[in-house]
């Protein structure tokens, strides 16, 4: 009796850790640390109780452990800093330890290094265009970082095109820059998107659920009629289909995929199958 | 005059290379170890204890890439953009990781054959560049196969 409700006063004071793999796919709040496997078996069973005699006490063998977004390090701990759901992903080959991340919803885009954003040009000025990227200040980019770019053969770039790209330098320190080709010189598909089409915001949630390898909802629109989109990272999605039509209602649905269910998803799609 | 009164060097003149040439090992480790005071005395250092780096097993990434396995953001369907839709293929591809198929290589010509090719080749190109009077050494095989029939041309001692 008086032993729970002392758990229990602890708890609520909020001062103990708890272990990160019993909170997987758990929600999470911002201020809770969090106790990676190696060690919670030396945190004891009740806090507060004996330990457990161990031979190799002192011999701890560490893995590398990597914490993703939604998380800091904290001396030996994990510290939660957004609210949301705590993912693992085993390591696949070679170092262990896997990742750890909270899967939050936002609608604000930080811009981070590697992520393909799509950006409007706002400026041009010498040799670098100003592309707004959504974030706190817009993005920089040379107009070398074009494929087949030379001092004299310079890219078509006007205000107020689409670009394509991937940040090369993105930290809170710095302007973030970007380009649109990769290590190895090629453009791999970046570069400016091409003309019509319809440009909309989403949620950056939504973006990282359409892009998981096993999404339903793409496969369906794939299926309608011809068509091409462009997914940025910071949660702008580019549309075009053969008419104007056509393309307002797949932005419309992808826009209000985010709160439907799988079913009303279905009726929705058999509908427009049919029409 | 001269030889009662040794000249004094200066310091800096016995530190110079060629006055520590005729010293001996000894000489040399004590002129060391007096440069290396005044060094020492000279340059500042935290008069603190040598702090241990703790090492630390956590890496922070900010990078979603890490984490999810994300397709590539551009698609298209339907044959809307056939290079788009090529380049679908080739960007997914990478990421998956694909079972390289071991391709055991295919030899055109096997080895015997090679080796019989190389012997008669040895001939026919040895012929080219023989002179005249060492052409007639060649002879011609069964097969076709040019090989050289080395008559030795030794010093034949006359019989009386």
């Amino acid at each position: 009796m008086a032993e729970a409700a002392a758990v229990a006063a602890e708890s609520l004071a909020g001062g103990r850790a708890r272990a990160a793999r019993t909170v997987l796919n758990q929600v999470v709040l911002p201020g809770e640390e969090l106790l990676l496997p190696e060690q919670e078996d030396a945190e004891g069973p009740g806090g507060g109780g004996e330990r457990p005699l161990r031979l190799n006490a002192g011999v701890r063998s560490r893995v590398r452990v990597v914490c993703g977004p939604g998380l800091r390090r904290c001396g030996d701990r994990l510290l939660v800093t957004k609210c949301g759901r705590l993912r693992h992903k085993e390591p696949g080959s070679g170092s262990g330890g896997g990742v750890y991340w909270v899967d939050s919803q936002q609608k604000r885009y930080v811009p981070v290094k590697g992520d393909h954003v799509i950006g409007i040009v706002t400026a041009k000025s010498g040799d670098i265009f100003k592309v707004d990227v959504g974030g706190s200040e817009p993005a920089s980019l040379s107009y070398l970082a074009f494929e087949g770019a030379t001092k004299r053969n310079r890219p078509n770039v006007q205000v107020g095109d689409l670009i394509y790209g991937q940040f090369v330098v993105a930290n809170k320190d710095m302007e973030p820059e970007m380009v649109c080709i990769d290590s190895c010189g090629r453009a791999n598909g970046m570069g400016v998107i091409g003309h019509d089409g319809l440009l909309f915001k989403v949620t950056l949630g939504l973006i990282r659920k359409l892009l998981a390898p096993d999404c339903e909802i793409i496969q369906e629109v794939g299926k309608l009629y011809p068509l091409e989109i462009v997914f940025g990272m910071n949660g702008r999605i580019w549309v075009k289909a053969k008419t104007i039509q056509q393309t307002l209602i797949l932005a419309n649905i992808l826009e209000a995929c985010e709160h439907m269910t799988a079913d009303q998803r279905k009726q929705i799609f058999s509908r427009l199958a049919e029409s | 005059m001269a030889a009662e009164r040794k000249t004094k060097l200066s310091k800096n003149l016995l530190r110079m290379k060629f006055m520590q040439r005729g010293l001996d090992s000894e000489t040399k480790k004590q002129l060391e170890e007096e440069e290396k005071k005044i060094i020492g005395e000279e340059h500042w250092y935290l008069d603190l204890p040598a702090l241990t780096e703790k090492e630390s097993f956590i890496i922070e990434e900010q990078s979603f890439l890490l984490c999810e396995d994300l397709l590539y953001g551009r698609m298209s369907f339907r044959g809307f953009n056939p290079e788009v839709e090529k380049l679908m293929l080739q960007m997914n591809d990478k990421n998956k990781a694909e079972v390289v198929e071991d391709k055991t290589e295919e030899v055109d010509v096997s080895d015997e054959e090679m080796a019989r090719r190389y012997e008669t080749l040895v001939g026919t190109i040895g012929k080219k560049f023989a002179k005249k009077r060492d052409r007639a050494n060649y002879e011609e095989d069964e097969n076709g196969g040019v090989k050289l029939i080395k008559a030795k041309k030794m010093f034949l001692k006359p019989q009386d």
